[in-house]
């Protein structure tokens, strides 16, 4: 009886240790955390150009991660991509006229929407619109250019 | 009405006939022996009374249902009204011999443990092994495994029990008690048993009926004074342990001179 | 001829052994309602299956984890992108190597062992005469074995992959200087809990069940003599490896095929 005993004991450290694992797989390897968000406020801003952008990127200002975007969504009228992006409701100070980058974490990082507070007394609410946006930064087009101006200079 | 009732049985492994049309009844209450030479069927008979085994025809009834018509769940409960003693004693060898004694009786009744212990060392008792009783099946000889089997196999008080070749490997004092122990549990518990036996002079001993088989068919059936008293020449052979007579003590095949020549032919 | 006729026993035989395989996956299903009735019986099961297993499983976790650490590192670092390192050893512990590895690891250490028990088992006349008692040994035996590898490879897997994450981590960090913060919030962006460690866990679970099926089955169906269940341990190893790596191949065209 004894030796059943503690196979049941061992048996049952075994379970908590995968339960265990599967719980740190879940909450520190996985987006899990950030799923979970304290609910923010929405905005939306267009930009012409996403390039590698998706949903739940995240959105940072000063490099301080500061919510993630939510959705892209193709406009049919401008034929540009709205994106709504979710901030914590902690930072509800943004001005107005705040802009919004894409920007890209190292060489082969991943893509991330950069904000730079602006100087507007007024603070951006949910619903409201980001005006001054930037594309992102397409490689090929960025080389494309720089071989045009290279052409075009040695002319 | 008997309690077994064989009829027409034929049963093959692979193109080789082991049964050509098997009649037997095995009486309530009754020591039924079942002799052969090695290598007829014997263990294939229990096996097919059993149910592990589906005859290719024929049918055995026990107790008036046919047991190849079973259902899985009928089966099952006819086969705890079974005890059998395998030939190799089939000790569940990764649990001691009290709990292999205990196993049917955890398995299919709701006893409190300390019944259990006791019922248990009773039926170690009258095998002669209480002591051995923490022993692992691996730490016994071939003789005591065969006790502690026998100890299972009545440990449920079955209606009937099957013994394969119970005195194999056993001493002439535990051979006596043995012989003892199975007309007394047959006695005392209105048991029906069935030997399968190579030891003679035990199972004349006990037996009320005798079954000879040999090639597939029963040859010979009868108490033991008429079996003695037979004429027939193979029956004289069986009871006096002859090497020559119509038992061959060779697996059928070829004979030894024409396989003999056929070797030096080849080379 | 001769060829065309071996062929043609080869393929007559494999078809009746899977049929063979299904039904026996059948009865070993069937038992499960009667068996989580008696769950002391799979508890059992489950300390020679999973317990005895863990061990090997932290051990080569810990080292797979700290080669993906390295060589993760020495590759990422000509790209300037060694702050990945994090989502490469997560991403590869989680989807493949996880529970591909851990479900080779088992199929040796359990599977082999699952297959010699029952095959002896059978040599030696217990099942039969565990018929005998009215002790059905599909249920009594094999069942709880079934539901035990199918519960504990997926915690193996994942413990697996906790403890690679880990070996990784001490190497990118600890000796290789990888910065600690964007290790972990890398990963964490770039993993996702349903797309990523779901369907690696689907992955174990499925892996699971047909390693514990084929060592089951390969002792059960074992030419009960010495040697028959040698082979079929052997068989047992090589037939989960196939099947484990197939079937991985399979399930991550259909889980991460459409991105
Ligand atoms: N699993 C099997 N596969 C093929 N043939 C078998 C198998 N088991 C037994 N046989 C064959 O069936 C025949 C009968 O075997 P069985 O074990 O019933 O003999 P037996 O009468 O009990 O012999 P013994 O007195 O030696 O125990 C044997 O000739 C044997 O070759
Ligand atoms: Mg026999």
């Amino acid at each position: 009886m004894r030796q059943k005993k503690s196979t049941e004991v061992t048996v049952g450290l075994f379970v908590i240790l995968g339960l265990l694992a599967l719980f740190f797989l879940a909450m520190k390897v996985s987006n899990l955390t950030s799923f979970n968000d304290e609910p923010g406020y929405r905005v939306t801003a267009e930009f012409e150009n996403v390039g590698g952008l998706k949903a739940r990127s995240p959105v940072t200002l000063a490099g301080v991660r500061i919510g993630r975007v939510e959705s892209i969504t193709l406009d049919s009228d401008t034929y540009s991509a709205n994106v709504v992006l979710n901030l914590y409701a902690s930072f509800s100070t943004l001005p107005t006229d705040t802009a919004a980058s894409i920007y890209t974490a190292g060489l082969l990082g991943e893509q991330y929407i950069g904000l730079e507070a602006g100087a507007e007394e007024e603070f951006l609410k949910d619903g409201d619109v980001i005006e001054l946006t930037q594309p992102a930064l397409v490689l090929e087009q960025v080389i494309g250019q720089f071989l045009f101006s290279k052409a075009g200079g040695d002319e | 009405m008997p309690l077994i009732e064989i009829r027409d049985l034929h049963f093959y492994r692979g193109d080789r006939a082991i049964f050509k049309g098997v009649d037997l009844d095995i009486y309530r209450g009754k020591v039924t022996a079942i002799m052969g030479p090695s290598g007829t069927g014997k263990t294939t008979l229990l096996k097919l009374i059993g149910g592990q085994l589906l005859p290719d025809q024929g049918s055995i009834k026990i107790d008036g249902q046919d047991v190849h018509q079973l259902k899985h769940a009928q089966l099952y409960e006819l086969r705890k009204r079974m005890g059998m003693l395998f030939q190799s004693g089939a000790l569940l060898t990764d649990i001691s011999v009290f709990d292999n004694v205990a196993f049917p009786l955890r398995e299919h009744t709701d006893l409190p443990e300390s019944m259990i212990r006791d019922l248990v060392l009773m039926k170690l008792q009258a095998v002669g092994l209480r002591n051995a009783k923490d022993l692992m099946p691996a730490e016994l000889s071939g003789g005591m495994a065969r006790r502690v089997a026998l100890a299972r196999a009545v440990s449920l008080d079955p209606m009937m029990i099957m013994y394969d070749e119970p005195f194999t490997g056993q001493d002439p004092i535990s051979m006596g008690t043995l012989v003892n122990l199975i007309k007394r549990i047959n006695q005392s518990m209105g048991l029906t048993s069935i030997v399968v036996s190579h030891d003679l002079e035990e199972t004349m001993a006990i037996a009320d009926d005798i079954y000879l088989l040999s090639d597939g068919r029963v040859i010979e059936r009868g108490t033991p004074e008429t079996l003695q008293n037979s004429s027939s020449e193979w029956v004289k052979q069986f009871m006096e342990g002859l090497p020559d007579g119509p038992v061959s003590f060779h697996y059928p095949g070829v004979g030894f001179e024409d396989d003999l020549l056929r070797s030096k032919a080849a080379k | 001829m001769d060829g065309i006729q071996r062929l043609g026993r080869w393929a007559i035989g494999t078809s009746e052994r899977l049929g063979r395989g299904y039904l026996f996956l059948m009865a070993i299903l069937a038992g499960v309602p009667s068996t989580l009735m008696r769950f002391s019986l799979v508890i059992q099961q489950l300390y020679s299956v999973g317990v005895l297993s863990v061990f090997l499983i932290l051990i080569s976790g810990l080292f797979v984890g700290m080669v993906l650490g390295l060589q993760g590192y020495y590759t990422l670092v000509d790209f300037g992108a060694e702050e990945s390192l994090g989502v490469m050893v997560a991403l590869s512990l989680v989807r493949e190597l996880g529970p591909v590895v851990s479900a080779l690891l088992f199929a040796g250490r359990a599977g082999s062992a699952l297959t010699a028990e029952i095959g002896l088992m059978k040599s030696t006349e217990q099942l039969s005469g565990m018929e005998m008692m009215a002790v059905d040994p599909i249920r009594r035996i094999i069942t709880p074995r079934f539901l035990a590898g199918f519960i504990s490879l997926p915690l193996l897997a994942a413990i697996f992959s906790a403890v690679g994450i880990i070996g990784g981590y001490i190497v990118g960090y600890g000796l290789l200087g990888v910065d600690d913060g964007a290790f972990w919030t890398q990963m964490q962006t770039k993993t996702d809990l349903y797309a990523d460690i779901m369907n690696g866990v689907i992955k174990s679970v499925v892996f699971g069940f047909v390693v514990t099926w084929i060592a089951l089955f390969e002792g059960h169906d074992a030419i009960p003599t010495s040697e028959g269940v040698g082979r079929a341990t052997t068989r047992t190893v090589v037939h989960s490896a196939f099947a484990i790596l197939s079937l991985d191949f399979v399930l991550t065209a259909l889980m991460f095929g459409e991105v």
